[in-house]
């Protein structure tokens, strides 16, 4: 069996997504720039998906920008906050500390450059307290950064109620969305957001494209120099394709969203049920106010990387955050966040889950990974001072 | 981030996994902060490794690196396996990604660690360079 559990690094585009795509290679080919009727039908297509995705999130179409993806959705909104701020001197900027990299590492560069940068804690659970916002924001407080779901864990934090505070304070409120458009009710009206981040390829789009949502009134700078594209704030030539199939992933998603939320919950669940009851594990995050699709657990006494090679042996495709596996030499920045020993978040798995998998395929996750958990434990020097007690 | 197939074949079947209950030598590298433990277990007879086993918390790769290791000196004389280097590992095991070389390494560790306890046990003899530290950082 071939099972494909990493729905959260990215996911499987939808046949509808595929045949709305198609047209747009070989004959609605024309730059939407261009004056001629083959130009105009594809600047129809933009438009028309520009005001698709609007209608998903409660924004208007002017409010939107197509990117290359969450990565810059979170880059340009973060340094334009920063660039508004520093003309009125305000270079305080609050975020949490289990943000994706392209959110801390962006921020990172703020700082080296004078702004100061306060990230929230998460405590345990996973979540941002909005009484930590409150108290942190300040006279100088240029821009708040939360984002919506975290990609990791699952946890989703409580943004209508960080946003209202930022509202009432004036300070822009940026929540990163990707792990969260197309899987939970987003309006970002209601919900006080001023700018938001979202990914195609997250809810059965194409890769390379996503887009920026920012609120009329908040000045937005020009981000690439060269067009007049994106109302001159963002030059090149549009993905036309790949926005095309962003809008109609998005509109397909929005539509089934209760539906396959409530299948994808019932998978977790079984799931979740399942390995709590092995010893010597933990459900990482909060165990409600979570995503559907995400699950996340740590194993005493074993390793990441050695469990995902394992499972992929037997079909079976997850991730981890250990540090094996990120590229460095710590585990996820998102599992010590939550106040894990370094040690434990090394035995850490994620497997994420979308409308496409079955019951069956959990079944076979709880079947064939407790095994595999035992087998490293049987051969571990860790696990066996675990088992004595020490 | 792609593995040799003897680094898989180590891996998925490791040789000499176990602990010796009456080892003459025990070494243990690595820390569990940095992901990898390395525990090898010897029995040495007239100065030579008649059984190896061990016991890794870690990688795929750390693994497979102890696994090979315990094939490399089995057998061997005690003045051979002080022998292995690291880079013999990897060499064996088809070679390692460059942010997996520390495990090879942890591995001709955990080989001297184990033959320095051996040492310490019998006659007292220390081996030159022997460290039970953590090198990931």
């Amino acid at each position: 069996m071939k099972v494909y559990a990493d729905n959260a690094a990215t996911t499987a585009v939808s046949k509808e997504v595929v045949d709305a795509m198609l047209p747009c290679f070989t004959k609605i080919y024309g730059n939407p720039s261009s004056v001629h009727t083959i130009g105009q039908e594809a600047a129809i297509e933009l438009e028309a998906a520009r005001s698709t995705i609007g209608k998903c999130l409660n924004a208007e179409p002017r409010e939107l920008f197509f990117t290359s993806g969450g990565t810059e959705a979170d880059n340009w909104a973060i340094q334009n906050a920063a660039i508004i701020g520093a003309k009125k001197n305000k270079r305080h900027i609050i975020s949490s500390r289990f943000e994706h990299h392209a959110v801390l590492h962006t921020l990172n560069k703020l700082e080296k450059q004078g702004f100061e940068i306060q990230l929230l804690e998460v405590y345990s659970e996973g979540l941002v307290r909005p009484e930590d916002l409150q108290a942190a924001l300040r006279e100088d407080t240029a821009l708040v950064t939360i984002m919506y779901a975290n990609n990791e864990i699952g946890t989703i934090q409580p943004i209508p109620l960080l946003g209202k505070i930022c509202r009432d304070h004036g300070v822009i409120f940026h929540t990163d969305a990707v792990q969260a458009v197309g899987h939970l009710p987003i309006d970002v009206k209601e919900q006080f957001i001023d700018m938001l981040s979202l990914s195609a390829h997250k809810f059965h789009g194409p890769k390379g494209v996503g887009a920026l949502y920012c609120r009329k009134g908040i000045p937005l700078n020009v981000f690439i120099e060269g067009g007049a594209q994106e109302r001159g704030k963002r030059g090149g030539t549009e993905n036309i394709p790949s926005i095309v199939g962003m809008a109609a992933a998005l509109e397909q998603i929005s539509r089934k969203m209760e539906q396959n939320s409530d299948k994808v919950f019932a998978l977790q669940n079984t799931l979740i049920e399942a390995l709590s009851a092995v010893p010597h594990s933990r459900l990482n995050g909060n165990r409600e106010k979570r995503l559907p699709g995400i699950v996340n657990f740590c194993f005493e006494g074993i390793e990441g990387e050695a469990m995902l090679l394992m499972l992929d042996a037997l079909g079976i495709c997850a991730s981890s955050g250990s540090a094996c596996t990120s590229g460095s030499l710590d585990p996820s920045h998102v599992l010590l966040a939550l106040g894990l020993p370094h040690e434990i978040a090394h035995g850490s798995l994620r497997m994420s889950f979308s409308e496409y998998n079955s019951k069956e395929e959990v079944d076979y996750i709880i079947e064939k990974l407790p095994p595999i958990i035992q087998r490293l434990r049987s051969m571990s020097p860790v696990w066996e001072k675990i088992e004595r007690g020490e | 981030m792609a593995y040799s197939k003897i680094v898989m074949d180590h891996f998925e079947n490791p040789r000499n996994v176990g602990k010796i209950m009456d080892a003459d030598g025990i070494g243990e590298v690595g820390n569990a902060v940095c992901g990898d433990i390395m525990k090898i277990y010897l029995k040495i007879d007239n100065d030579t490794i008649s059984d190896v086993k061990f016991n890794t918390f870690g990688c795929g790769a750390a693994i497979a690196a102890s696994s090979m290791t315990t094939e490399l000196i089995k057998g061997k004389t005690v003045d051979q396996a002080l022998q292995l280097t690291n880079k013999a590992v990897m060499e064996a095991l088809d070679g390692l990604p460059p942010v997996k070389h520390h495990c090879s390494v942890l591995a001709e560790e955990a080989v001297k660690a184990a033959i320095d306890d051996y040492y310490k046990k019998h006659d007292n003899k220390e081996v030159c360079g022997a460290s039970t530290g953590c090198t990931c950082k």
